[in-house]
Parts: structure tokens; sequence; C-alpha cells
């Protein structure tokens, strides 16, 4: 770090405004990788976000149980979603309020159920926990899907053009003038009991419209670049071309498009559980205990808190990330000059003067 | 008189204009009825304004471009007929030098993988690709730590080395270079176009040089093809040419490049207009809009590329 900060005061006297210093550094001696990587260290609520959505992950898997295929594993937590426990009282006459405390300077209690319950008794913890394990399942499955398809359908209009090109794109703009909550809960409709796994991948299916054209384009730009035309000189076939040298270029815009599809996603599955053609019973969801406990919402709110609550940090954090990620790749993307980088710069100039 | 290693005859080139419900029935003509042969171990400049063509013409001899009409004949192929798989195998044999530096090299790659690439594709074995790419880069002046580098870390001349140690990989016979040094510094111009040269020699290299930049083509080549809107307009010597240009266009062009010394006396010849468009060419001798000798047989009559002692020349009334 010592190397760098030496460097770059170098730079700002040469250049003397030291505007573009901190730009000269980024491309001055890092790999692209490097340069990426650095400016998404720097996005601090990108940073933040990546942060309390690992938190997220970890505590939401490990809380309930988990089971797929062979793998799995019991939760910590000592209630499951069928457990049906005694309605607690409390204090003002309602039932099954949540015993969750956190007081300034003690720290926080769980106490017997934190989210509180439901009508006959269910842990509302347990629940939610299993909820957000569905909901964050489905958006992953939804991002793995629909980028795989995305970028192979975008990868192949623009690369051969032509005939390809006008067959894909006219069958992408056929599905983009559907509403994707239509087709989110026809498929619901039909599907919907199968589970969330196979939910998510016909909603893949449905989603990776917008993203194949970002990859369409980029493959036309990319297509035209003088060291595609260098691989075909040496003899590369169009494999060659597109895996080595056309789509490590178009990562960047990739892995941020997935991104924001992600968190598309889960709203998408949010919504259509809400309107019970996602995840149904006895499966839970966020968006199923939402759509379950509307009624209750003057009586006893934290039955709608507690999954909202969930929904809106996952799908927020998954925002940010991606916004960072988009920032990182944008090579126009510079960062802003501090008021520390401005003084650096002017002590520079006095110091130069008075040799 | 040496071998002939590149034979072109008739070649050209035509790009239809029009998108997919237009019916389209404007057609640029990029290239138009080239013959030229060329000599092994030569070098042959190319000169022209942006836009006559010779970047096409240049892209055409390596296929980057298939043309519309014609034959390039290497090493008993045409190379404009070939098949696709074909002509894969026989890619080895001539490479391209691009323009622009920064563009050639992809920036996720590693220098050595740059190098070696053409060498994988054709199937050269791991050890014997890092020998041979190591190799490269010391001919070329680069030092051994460039291998693993990537293109970031490099300047505009050194990656033009790297294209060039690129373009040698297979050990080619033919190298088409596409203004390969106007993206450089003059500095640094002076360097590859030394490399240029030094590389000819150690390896019995045969140059298409492409260029803009008259002082440039002089140094390098044997003989220079003037190209106006498409076509050859004067073919020559570089010395005679440069003494004594024949073709009223050669004279302007030539009469544009400022020379050292007071004692030029030579009169600028300051051309009107613009090169016309390619798609509705004038009538007769392309350059007749603008040529200060123009006759009324220029206006109606193309003239053809005649030899006329050591040059052919393409006008009515040759100097």
């Amino acid at each position: 770090m010592a190397f760098g900060r030496k460097k770059n005061t170098a730079e700002i006297s040469q250049t003397d405004g030291g505007e573009n210093a901190i730009a000269n550094k980024e491309v001055e001696g890092l790999s692209q990788r490097q340069i990426v990587l650095r400016r998404f260290v720097r996005h601090r609520a990108a940073m933040i976000s990546l942060f309390v959505l690992i938190s997220v992950i970890v505590f939401v898997f490990t809380a309930s149980e988990f089971h797929i295929g062979p793998i799995g594993w019991n939760g910590w937590w000592h209630y499951t979603t069928t457990d049906t426990p005694n309605l607690i009282n409390c204090k003002n006459g309602a039932v099954g309020c949540p015993t969750l405390t956190i007081t300034p300077g003690k720290g926080f209690g769980f106490g017997a159920h934190p989210f509180g319950q439901d009508d006959i008794g269910h842990d509302y913890f347990a629940l939610v926990m299993r909820g957000a394990q569905r909901s964050l399942l489905v958006t992953f499955i939804i991002g793995i899907v629909a980028g795989t398809l995305g970028t192979v359908v975008g990868a192949l209009a623009g690369f051969y053009r032509g005939t390809v090109d006008n067959v894909l794109m006219r069958f992408v703009d056929f599905l983009i003038t559907i509403p994707s909550i239509i087709i989110g809960s026809v498929i619901g409709y039909h599907f919907g009991n199968l589970g969330a796994t196979f939910l998510a991948l016909y909603l893949g299916l449905f989603t990776w419209t917008g993203l194949s054209r970002l990859v369409r384009g980029e493959f036309l730009t990319l297509r035209e670049r003088d060291f595609v035309d260098a691989a075909r000189v040496a003899g590369a076939s169009n494999r060659r071309i597109i895996f080595k040298h056309i789509l490590p270029n178009a990562v960047g815009v990739i892995i941020v498009s997935v991104t924001l599809l992600m968190s598309a996603a889960i709203l998408l599955e949010t919504a259509l559980s809400y309107l019970g053609f996602g995840v149904v019973e006895p499966d839970v969801s966020l968006g199923l205990l939402i759509s379950k406990y509307q009624d209750s919402f003057t009586t006893r709110p934290w039955l709608f808190w507690y999954p909202g609550l969930f929904i809106i940090t996952i799908a927020l954090t998954i925002n940010f990330i991606g916004d960072g990620l988009r920032d990182a790749f944008d090579p126009r993307q510079r960062r802003r000059i501090t008021k520390k980088d401005r003084e650096r710069a002017t002590a520079i100039k006095k110091e130069r003067k008075s040799l | 008189m040496s071998e002939v290693i590149l034979s072109i005859r008739g070649l050209a080139k035509n790009y239809e204009l029009g998108g997919a419900f237009s019916r389209g029935s404007d057609v640029v003509h990029a290239v138009e009825d080239i013959n030229l042969e060329i000599q092994e171990g030569e070098t042959l400049g190319i000169v022209g304004e942006s836009g006559c063509g010779k970047s096409t013409l240049g892209r055409m001899i390596v296929r980057l471009e298939t043309p519309t009409r014609g034959e390039i004949l290497f090493e008993g192929h045409d190379l404009a007929k070939e098949p696709k798989k074909a002509l894969r195998a026989l890619r080895k044999r001539f490479q391209m030098i691009f323009q622009d530096p920064y563009a050639a090299l992809n920036p996720r790659r590693q220098i050595g993988q740059i190098v070696e690439e053409p060498l994988r594709v054709h199937g050269v074995a791991k050890d014997e690709r890092t020998r041979i790419a190591k190799d490269l880069l010391k001919r070329v002046g680069l030092d051994e730590g460039a291998y693993e580098k990537y293109p970031h870390e490099f300047s505009g001349g050194q990656r033009q080395r790297v294209v060039i140690a690129r373009a040698l990989a297979l050990n080619p016979r033919l190298v088409v270079a596409d203004e390969p040094v106007s993206a450089l510094d003059v500095s640094i111009q002076a360097q590859v176009l030394n490399l240029f040269k030094d590389l000819q020699k150690e390896f019995g290299l045969t140059y298409v040089f492409i260029a803009h930049d008259l002082g440039v083509v002089r140094h390098v080549s044997d003989r220079i093809a003037v190209m106006y809107l498409g076509k050859i307009v004067e073919l020559a010597n570089a010395d005679d040419l440069y003494e004594n240009p024949a073709h009223p266009y050669s004279q302007a062009l030539l009469s544009a490049n400022p020379r050292m010394g007071a004692e030029d006396k030579r009169e600028r010849i300051i051309l009107k207009g613009d090169i016309p468009n390619p798609i509705n060419r004038p009538e007769g001798c392309s350059f007749n809009p603008r040529c200060p000798k123009v006759q009324d047989i220029c206006r109606t009559t193309s003239p053809e590329l005649l030899t006329i002692g050591a040059r052919q020349v393409a006008c009515h009334f040759p100097n």
C-alpha cells in the first residue's frame, strides 16, 4: 500500500490538479481483475450489502432444517415449522406476540418465540427461516437458469448475426411482450404443486430475455475488435473465439445483469406466492406467509413485519451488490475526488512552487 | 527476378447497403478490379487516402473479407475460393499485423498466451510453444519477463512488438501489415520500422505494407502501389515513384508530403473537392472531377492500368 501511495503523489505532481491521478493509478500496473476488485471493495454500499447478505444466508440456512438430496442438516433452532407449542399470552391481551428483545446496552434476547406465533401456535421464527430459505433458493436457481439461457442465446445472436440473430431476437421480442407476472401465474397455476425448485426452473425459462439482449449487444461490439480478427487470421475456430476471446471480455456485463435479475426474481417469487401461484402449502415462502396473514395486519402486525423485513433485506442487498459490480466494471466510472485528494494535490503544488 | 509469391487477378469487393426491409440496390464498390503480383522477399507498399480501399484489399489477402470477384493465388491455392477448413490449415503461411496495438491484443490474456495462440491453434506442443514464444519476444526486443504480463502493462510501441511476435509465431512467408505504425509516436515508429526490416532479413519475409504516411512507406517499400477509389492508379518502384510520379493523383499526393530543406521549389498541387462517393462513381476515369489535367476522354473512358517502362499507370495522359 505504501508503494501505491508513493506512486500516486508522483502522478499528482505531474498532472497538477490531481484530477487524472486517480484514474491513472487505476490504469497503471493493475490487471483488469484487480481494478474491478479494488473498485468494488471501495463501493461502501456494496460491501456492506455483501456482508449483510452473506450473514443472512448463513443465518437462515443454519437456523432451520435444510435438505437437498442427500445433504442436509437440522437447524439450531429448537422448533420446526410443524411444531405447535401452546400459545403464549402477552401483556396487552393479544396472543403469540414476538419475544425478541433488543435493549440498548444489554444486547438482545431471543425468548421462546422471537418472531411470535401464528393462529394455532406454530413458531413464526421457524416459518420465516424456512420461507427465507425457499425464497433464496428460488432466487439463485432463477439466476443460474436465466443467466445461462440469456448468455447462450445472446452470444449466438451476437456472434452469428444474420438469420440466427433475427430468429432469436424476434422470439425474445415475443417473450418480452408478455408480462412475466402473467407467465408466472400461468406456470404457477399448472406447476405450483411441484415445489419451489421446479417453479424456479420454469420461471428461469422466461426471465432471461433482457440479459440475452445485453449479451448480444456486447458480442456485436466485441466481434469487430482487432484481437478477434487476429485470432481468426491465426486460424482459430469459432468456438475458440467465443470462449477464449469474446466471453471473458463480456463477463462483466453478464455478472452485473444476472445480479440485478436475481433481485427482480425474489420479488417475482414473492408476488406470485402472494397471489397464490407460487410456492403453495404445506411448503413455506415469504410471499406465502404475507398472503396468509394479511388479515391480521391490524391486530398482529409482526406476522407481516418479519417476512417483509427479510424480503426487503435480501432484495435490497442483492440490488446494491449489483450496483457496486456495475460501477466496478464500468471503465468510465471514476471515483469521486475527495477532499483529502484535493488537499494532497494542493500541498504538492505548494511544495513544488517553493522549490 | 525472384519467384512470385502472391498473384491477385481481377479482385473486387462490393458491399450491398440496405437493411432487412429495404430493397437496397446501393452497392459500395470498395475495391475494383485489382491486378497485382508480389515477389518473394519484397515489400509492396500500398498508399492512398482514407476510404480508398487499401485496408479492404489487405483484409481480403488474409481472407478476413471474402472477395466478391477475382482470384488470390498463393502457393497454388486460390484463397478467394478456398473452403474454410482448408483455409485454416493454410493460414499459417500468411499473417496480419494490425493498426491499433491497443485493440489488437485481448486484454484478458497474458502476452505469452497471445503469442502462443497461433501455435496452439495449429497443434504445436506446449513446451515447443513456450520456447518459440519466448524466443520471438526476445527477437522483437522485449525481455523475458513480458511472457507472464498482461497487455495493459505495456506501452503502444511494446504492444505493437507483441503483435509482430504473434504474427511471426507460425513462421509465415507473407505478412500483411495494415498501417502498423500509424498509431505510434514518431520516435517509436522508427524503431518499429527498423524492426520490420531486420525481421524481413532474418526470416525472409514478404510484406504487404499498407499506410497513408508517405515517408514511412518510402522508408520500407521496394515497390509502391497508389490506390484511388478502389483502384490502383500507379504501381512503380519506390524511388521512381517519389522522384517522378506519372499519375496526376500520385503527383498531388506526393506534393503534399513535406520535405526537408529550403531548396524545395516544387509546386504544391492542391486537389479540389472531395473523394467521390464510392456508390456513385464518376463516369470514365474516377479521378476526373479532381484532376488538373482533365480532358474530354477522361469523362467517358476509364483508363486501363498500362505498363510504361518499369511502371504501370492508369491514366490517359501520364507524365
